[in-house]
């Protein structure tokens, strides 16, 4: 349905920027052709006003009309108290203004200090509103999708999406994962940042599954210059047909305490026995995981567990963890390769680097290495950025680092302590950002919440989490409505730094053979021209 | 069309209306149709709102004659002077006016001319007279002998009749009455009632 111009929608009756406001519906625009969600522009007196219909509801003139109905079967009695006796109201939040003088053509719209005028008229806005709002596709502009009922693109700045940590929510089968690729495509496409994905369930790097059971495309095989897939499975990545560039393997002396810490939950360990940990690490050195697993039930032990006031028991159950973490086909006493500097190379370069985690979707093994790999990269991140700030360089490439069941990372209990919390928290300084995946998001701790920069939400249907996600929104109440009442699949509800207003879109289509080339011709478009750049260059 | 078809003559006249004989018995206007009478320069268009026959004096009632006649006509062939005796009048609700070619719906300055002209509106005037339905308001709050229901419902029959789109009209009419009487369900239901089709 497109619509050419503005399609008049009724009169602006009350309101309060808080609130919103109310609309009056004429009675040639008719309740049920509304929808929640939908882009809305009032003419007010000296500017315009954009907005969004959080609510639509129904009134009547005189209360007798609901206790005596007329009879509405007949059409002419009908037709004549539409619009009259009983009306269609809507409720819009304005979300900002567009304002009619030169100086405001050039700043934009900007976000909105007041409320139209009584009786302002409000349209259904147009394709070249929302255009106006939403910008169309450039070089720091990514194509996410269009609004509900429109054609009209809306686009993310990626810039400003990957100066903060952004968080992707949803019930599971909405549809998160083809968000995730969509703005992974997007930021490989624009080249705003280099991305470092844990890929738990592998359909990130080389293919992935629609809904149906279709297979997709996934990065590598778009970009297959610009991805490199690290795998911790090299059979199950053989057996996939895909193409690795590395197999990570990990040490024994790779893992730290902290390490443990985060996997206190999962590995069933109790507080006493991660305190252990750190002991044991000052008693051996780097080497004290194999240390500890190699102490024998002997009357050394014993003494040296007197020695360090760690209680059998306790002891015990550390050891029980360190099994299941041995236990891991991917660990090894001594890791043939460095992994990190290895990942680290090649996002040096601007290859982004997935890595999948093949058959080992448990959630142990997730943690482990995400944790442990990030730390490090993390670390290194934070000396180059000092040394570039120091030496006065070019800054290391912006890092995005995507984590999937982020709650596991980012719970209450933990986000102080694992690396994933402190790169939430620092945000951009150390030009490390988060993209956070989770069906949980009130699981995650809301100190990390806040500082998520660009929220991008699918249905929620969980009063809990709803309320995390929308935390401290302006116009939560009514977003709630809107974010409720999402379809569950390609739909999501897009609000934050990346977008000028809260945003509902339908995403774009992925999948098909042209949706695959639209993403690749413009990357090619962009190839020709770093190339004849790079000639430039050459000649200068 | 020739000139507009004369229907009687003013009679009696006061700001908000007046009273019209017909020049011949029975020769009434509908119930709910538009009239108009001359003042030059102003033109006063009024609804007819209640129409009688009665005798010419009003103290002498007339007497039933037809005990010996066969059919009704026969007593008016029987005596002729009925048509003498006997008069037909009008009442008409003044509810807008024309003036240097502007056509106002509210009250003119002055009231009608007692032997001024009444003539019924051609389709042409009435359909112009009814693309704005502020008359509508002046019959709801008048206060007349017939009910505004009735008269309502009569003048949108009437005015219906020269549309194109009759549905149309009465809707858009519809509508107004619905947001004037507001308050008053049931005056609202009954007048709807009487203009559906």
């Amino acid at each position: 349905m497109t619509q050419e111009n503005t399609e008049r929608l009724g009169i602006v009756v009350s309101g309060s920027l808080n609130k919103g406001i109310e609309v009056k519906l004429d009675s040639s625009a008719s309740v049920e052709d509304m929808a929640v969600g939908r882009y809305v522009t009032i003419e007010g007196g000296k500017q315009r006003f954009f907005g969004m219909i959080t609510d639509i509801s129904l009134g009547v003139i005189d209360q007798k009309l609901t206790l005596t109905p007329p009879d509405v079967s007949d059409p002419f009695m009908a037709e004549v108290l539409a619009g009259t006796s009983t009306y269609g109201t809507l409720h819009v939040l304005p979300m900002l203004t567009i304002g009619g003088d030169v100086a405001s053509l050039i700043e934009g719209p900007q976000p909105v200090k007041t409320v139209p005028s009584h009786f302002s008229l409000v349209n259904l806005a147009s394709q070249r509103d929302v255009e106006l709002v939403f910008g169309s596709e450039d070089e720091r502009k990514f194509y996410i999708g269009t609004p509900l009922d429109m054609e009209t693109k809306i686009c993310l700045n990626l810039e400003e999406l990957v100066k903060r940590s952004n968080g992707i929510f949803g019930k599971s089968g909405t549809g998160k994962t083809f968000l995730t690729r969509l703005l992974l495509i997007g930021m490989l496409q624009k080249g705003t940042a280099v991305n470092l994905v844990f890929d738990m369930h592998s359909e990130y790097g080389w293919e992935g599954r629609s809904e149906e059971g279709r297979k997709v495309k996934a990065l590598k095989q778009l970009f297959p210059s610009r991805v490199a897939v690290f795998t911790l499975d090299e059979e199950n990545s053989r057996r996939r047909r895909v193409s690795t560039d590395f197999v990570v393997r990990i040490g024994y002396d790779e893992i730290e305490p902290e390490d443990m810490a985060l996997l206190r939950q999962t590995l069933n360990l109790t507080e006493p026995a991660v305190e252990a940990v750190y002991q044991m690490r000052r008693r051996f050195g780097r080497d004290w995981l194999q240390n500890t697993l190699d102490l024998k039930d002997s009357e050394e032990t014993r003494e040296l567990l007197r020695e360090l006031t760690i209680h059998e028991s306790t002891f015990q159950n550390l050891q029980r963890g360190l099994a299941t973490i041995r236990r891991l086909p991917f660990i090894e006493s001594r890791a043939p390769d460095n992994t990190v500097k290895r990942i680290l190379d090649y996002l040096d370069q601007g290859i982004n680097v997935v890595l999948e985690f093949g058959r080992y979707t448990d959630i142990t093994a997730y943690i482990l290495v995400a944790n442990l790999l990030t730390r490090r990269i993390h670390t290194q991140y934070r000396e180059r950025m000092e040394k570039a700030m120091g030496e006065d360089i070019a800054l290391p490439r912006a890092l995005v680092i995507t984590i999937e069941e982020a709650h596991k990372f980012l719970n209450p209990e933990v986000a102080s302590q694992t690396i994933f919390g402190t790169i939430a928290r620092e945000m951009r300084k150390y030009n490390v950002t988060l993209l956070v995946i989770d069906q949980r998001p009130s699981g995650i701790d809301s100190e990390v919440m806040s500082q998520i920069g660009t929220k991008v939400t699918c249905l929620l249907d969980n009063e809990r989490d709803i309320d995390s996600v929308l935390a401290g929104v302006s116009g939560k109440s009514e977003l709630k409505s809107v974010l409720s009442r999402l379809e569950s699949r390609q739909q999501a509800l897009i609000f934050g730094h990346a977008v000028p207003m809260p945003v509902v879109v339908r995403t774009r289509e992925y999948g098909s053979a042209e949706s695959y080339k639209d993403f690749v011709s413009t990357e090619r478009a962009e190839m020709s021209q770093q190339a004849k750049k790079d000639i430039e260059e050459l000649w200068e | 069309m020739a000139e507009v078809q004369r229907v009687g003559e003013v009679i009696e006249a006061s700001t908000t209306g007046f009273v019209a004989q017909c020049y011949e018995l029975y020769q009434l206007p509908p119930l709910g149709s538009l009239v108009k009478t001359r003042d030059l320069p102003v033109e006063l268009y009024g609804i007819v709102y209640n129409a009688a026959t009665t005798s010419l004096e009003p103290g002498r009632r007339p007497i039933a004659r037809g005990k010996d006649e066969a059919s009704e006509e026969a007593i008016y062939q029987s005596s002729p002077q009925l048509l003498k005796l006997l008069r037909s009048e009008f009442g008409v609700l003044v509810v807008g006016h024309r003036q240097d070619d502007k056509l106002f719906h509210y009250l003119p300055s002055k009231p009608a001319r007692i032997h001024g002209f009444v003539y019924l509106c051609s389709p042409e005037e009435v359909k112009e007279f009814s693309q704005s339905f502020d008359f509508l308001n002046i019959l709801l709050n008048a206060h007349l002998p017939v009910s505004a229901e009735e008269l309502i419902a009569a003048c949108l029959r009437q005015m219906s009749q020269v549309h194109e789109d009759r549905h149309a009209f009465l809707v858009a009419a519809g509508k107004e009455l619905a947001i004037l009487l507001s308050g008053e369900l049931n005056q609202l239901k009954a007048i709807l009632g009487r203009i559906k089709e």
